[in-house]
C-alpha cells in the first residue's frame, strides 16, 4: 500500500516538475495540476496512524468507539480544502493564460518567443 | 477585559469579506456607492487596528501585556482554530490598515476606473492579509494566504496591458508552486507532531524524539521555502521586481506589505518552534536566514543601481528591505529584532509612499523617458552642450514639482536610511544592537553591518540619479497634474515616518516589548492553550491511537 502510494506520488511529482519547466503555458498549467495531485496524495500519507484502508473518519453512532478503528479525519478535511483551492487557482491561471495568448500572440511563458 | 471587545479580533477578517462580497451585487456603474463603502470599511479597519494595539498594550493581571485569544466557533484549542492578537499581530494589522487607507484614497483619483471589481479585490486582499496576521493555526494560514494571493493575482492584472499579463504569467505559477510546498510542509509537520496549532507546536517541538525531529525540521524547511518565496529571498526573488514594476501604482504600494507577510510568518514560526526553548532544534535554519538575507541585500543593492525605471528601483528596494529583515531575524538577538520591527514598519511605509510618488512624478513623462535618461547619462547627450547658452540662469521650478521633489527627498532619506528620518533610527537600532552583543563580534556580523551600509549607499546613489533626471532636468515634459486626494496619501505615509522619528522612544519601546514577548513561546502557548503542562503530556493520549510516533511507519 505504502509503496504504491509512494510511487504514485513520485510519478506525479516528476511529471509535474518536468512539465512546469517547459516553455509553453499549457504545459505549465498541466504541470501545476499534476503537482497539486501529488501534494493532495501526500497529505493523505501524512495522516496520523499511517495509511489506513477500510477505516471511516467518523465515529460510529452512539458511542466513542475504538480510536484504532477510525482513520484520522484531519488530513481528509485538509485535502478537501486543498483540492477546492487548487481547482480555483488552476481555473484562474487558465484565464490569465488565455489573456496572455490573446495579448502577446504566443503561448510562451515569457510572453515572447525566444530569439534564435 | 470586556468580553465584547474580544470580538474585535474577528472583525478585521469579517468586515472586508462581507463588504467586498456585498459590493459584487452592484453594477460597476455604482461607483460612488462602492467608493463610500470601501472607504468606510478601510477607515473602520484602521479604528479597529488602533483599538487592538491599545488593548494588547494594556497590562493584564501579573503581566504587562494582554493577548486576545479568539477560538472560532468556540471550539477549544488545539482542536479548533484560534485567532490570536498579540503585540506583533496588532502591529501588522495597524500597518495593513494604514497602507489600505492610503492606497485606496490614492486609487480613487483614477486607478479604480482601470478595470472591473477593483474594490472587491482590494478588500479581499485586506481580508487575506488580516487573516494571515491573526490566525494561530497553520492550515488556516494556508487558506488566508490563498485568499490574499488570489486577490493579488487579480490586482496585478488590474489595468490590463501586455506588461501586466506577462508579469502575471510569472507571478501566478511561482506562487502556486510555493503554495504546493506550503501544503507539503504543513502535512509533514502534522504527520510528525499531530497538531496544526502553532502554540501546541511550540510545546511539542522540544519533546520530539531525534528521528521525528529530523522529519519535523525537513517539514519546517519546506514550509520555510514557501514563505521565503513570498518574502523574496534571493534566489527565490527574481519574479518580484518585474511584478512590482508592472502593477499599477496603488497596487504596488499595497504590495509593499505582501513580502512582509512572509517575513511575519517566518519571524513568528521561527521563534515559536525554534526559539530559545526549543531544545535540540534551537535556532534551526537561523544561518540560512542570515546568509540568505545578506545575499538578498546584495542582490537588491546591485539591482537598485542597475535598474533603469523607477518602479523597478522600488522593487529592488523591497528586496533590500526583505533581506535586511531576514538577516536580522537570523541573528536571533532580541534587541536586533526589535530594531528590525521598527525597520519593518518604516520601510513598508516608505516603499509604499515611494511607489505612489513615482506614479505622480512620471505622469507627465512619455513612456520610456526614464530609460532614456539613464542611457543618456552613460553615453552623453549630444545636444546637451549646445542648448544651455541663452537660457536664464536658474530654473524656475513649478510648485507641484517642488512638492513632489520634497516628498521624493524624504523617501530617499527613508529608503537609504539617512538622518533625520526614521529609516536612520531603524538602521541605527539594528546596528547598535548587533555591535553591542556580548563577546567578540564575529566576522559575519561585520559583513552584515557593511552590507547594510552599502545597500543604503546604493539606494542613495540610484535615487539621487533618478531624482535629478526626472525632477531637475527641465525636459519637454508637462508638469504633472496632481489632485489633492493623491497627494494626501503620500504626504500621510511620509508624515507617519516623520512621526515615528519624533516619537522614536515610545515606538521603540513598543517594538522592544513585542520582540521580548516573541522570545517567550511558553507564555504564548499558555495564553492560547491554557495552563495545561508541556507538550508531551498533551500528545500522550493521541499517541495511543493515531499519534505522532505512529504517523511515520
Amino acid at each position: 500500500m505504502e509503496i504504491v502510494l509512494a510511487i504514485g506520488i513520485g510519478i506525479f511529482t516528476t511529471s509535474g516538475v518536468w512539465l512546469l519547466l517547459r516553455p509553453r503555458t499549457y504545459q505549465v498549467i498541466i504541470g501545476l495540476a499534476l503537482l497539486s495531485y501529488a501534494v493532495n496524495l501526500f497529505i493523505f500519507a501524512m495522516a496520523g496512524g499511517g495509511l489506513r484502508v477500510d477505516a471511516p473518519p467518523i465515529l460510529p453512532p452512539g458511542g466513542i468507539g475504538d480510536p484504532a478503528a477510525i482513520a484520522d479525519p484531519i488530513p481528509q478535511a485538509l485535502v478537501l480544502t486543498a483540492i477546492v483551492i487548487g481547482f480555483a487557482m488552476t481555473a484562474l491561471f487558465l484565464v490569465v493564460l488565455l489573456a496572455a495568448r490573446g495579448r502577446t500572440g504566443t503561448d510562451h511563458v515569457d510572453g515572447r518567443e525566444p530569439e534564435r | 477585559m470586556i468580553p465584547v471587545l474580544n470580538h474585535l479580533a474577528i472583525l478585521p477578517i469579517l468586515l472586508p469579506l462581507a463588504v467586498g462580497a456585498f459590493m459584487l451585487l452592484f453594477d460597476e456603474r455604482r461607483r460612488a456607492l462602492k467608493m463610500t463603502l470601501s472607504l468606510a470599511t478601510v477607515f473602520t479597519l484602521l479604528v479597529i487596528a488602533v483599538t487592538l494595539v491599545v488593548l494588547v498594550g494594556l497590562p493584564n493581571g501579573d503581566r504587562w501585556s494582554t493577548m486576545i485569544v479568539y477560538p472560532l466557533g468556540n471550539w477549544p484549542p488545539p482542536f479548533g482554530i484560534v485567532l490570536v492578537v498579540d503585540r506583533l499581530a496588532a502591529l501588522m494589522l495597524l500597518l495593513t490598515a494604514v497602507l489600505g487607507c492610503a492606497t485606496l484614497l490614492f486609487a480613487m483619483a483614477r486607478w479604480h476606473n482601470a478595470g472591473p471589481r477593483f474594490y472587491t479585490l482590494f478588500l479581499l486582499l485586506l481580508m487575506g492579509l488580516n487573516g494571515a496576521f491573526l490566525t494561530g493555526d497553520l492550515f488556516n494560514l494556508f487558506v488566508f494566504f490563498e485568499i490574499l494571493l488570489a486577490a493579488s493575482y487579480g490586482l496585478v492584472l488590474h489595468g490590463s496591458g501586455t506588461a501586466r499579463v506577462r508579469a502575471g504569467l510569472h507571478y501566478i505559477p511561482i506562487n502556486l508552486v510555493a503554495s504546493s510546498l506550503f501544503l507539503v510542509g504543513v502535512a509533514v509537520i502534522y504527520g510528525v507532531t499531530g497538531t496544526l496549532n502553532m502554540a501546541d507546536l511550540s510545546r511539542i517541538v522540544p519533546t520530539l524524539s531525534p528521528d521525528s525531529r529530523t522529519l519535523m525540521e525537513a517539514g519546517a524547511a519546506v514550509l520555510g521555502i514557501a514563505f521565503l518565496v513570498k518574502a523574496g529571498m534571493w534566489p527565490l526573488s527574481f519574479w518580484l521586481p518585474t511584478t512590482y514594476a508592472a502593477a499599477c501604482a496603488p497596487v504596488a504600494a499595497m504590495f509593499a506589505i505582501m513580502t512582509k507577510v512572509g517575513i511575519y510568518v517566518i519571524l513568528r514560526l521561527f521563534l515559536l518552534c525554534f526559539g530559545d526553548e526549543a531544545g535540540a532544534s534551537e535556532e534551526f535554519g537561523a544561518l540560512w536566514l542570515y546568509y540568505g538575507g545578506m545575499a538578498t541585500i546584495l542582490f537588491g543593492g546591485l539591482g537598485v543601481l542597475a535598474s533603469q525605471s523607477m518602479q523597478r528601483l522600488g522593487g529592488y528596494a523591497v528586496l533590500i528591505s526583505s533581506g535586511t529583515l531576514l538577516a536580522a531575524i537570523g541573528t536571533g538577538n532580541s534587541a536586533v529584532i526589535s530594531g528590525a520591527l521598527y525597520y519593518l514598519v518604516t520601510s513598508t511605509l516608505a516603499i509604499s509612499a515611494y511607489f505612489l510618488l513615482v506614479e505622480l512624478i512620471e505622469r507627465g513623462q512619455a513612456a520610456g523617458a526614464d530609460v532614456l535618461a539613464v542611457t543618456l547619462e552613460i553615453f552623453g547627450d549630444p545636444e546637451e552642450d549646445i542648448e544651455d547658452e541663452d537660457e536664464e540662469v536658474g530654473v524656475a521650478i513649478p510648485a507641484t514639482i517642488a512638492v513632489l521633489g520634497g516628498a521624493f527627498l524624504a523617501a530617499t532619506a527613508l529608503l537609504a536610511g539617512l538622518p533625520p528620518l526614521s529609516g536612520f533610527i531603524a538602521k541605527f537600532a539594528m546596528l547598535s544592537a548587533l555591535l553591542n552583543e556580548a563577546g567578540e563580534i564575529p566576522f559575519a556580523h561585520w559583513a552584515f553591518v557593511a552590507l547594510l551600509m552599502l545597500s543604503g549607499l546604493a539606494t542613495l546613489i540610484a535615487m539621487t540619479r533618478n531624482g535629478i533626471r526626472t525632477l531637475w532636468v527641465p525636459a519637454e515634459t508637462e508638469i504633472p497634474r496632481v489632485r489633492a486626494i493623491e497627494a494626501i496619501p503620500v504626504g500621510a505615509l511620509l508624515f507617519l515616518c516623520a512621526a515615528m522619528t519624533f516619537a522614536g522612544g515610545p515606538v521603540m519601546r513598543y517594538m522592544e516589548a513585542t520582540a521580548q514577548i516573541l522570545y517567550w513561546p511558553s507564555e504564548y502557548a499558555r495564553d492560547v492553550l491554557g495552563d495545561r503542562p508541556t507538550g508531551h503530556v498533551t500528545s500522550d493520549p493521541r499517541a495511543s491511537g493515531h499519534g505522532p510516533s505512529g504517523g511515520t511507519p
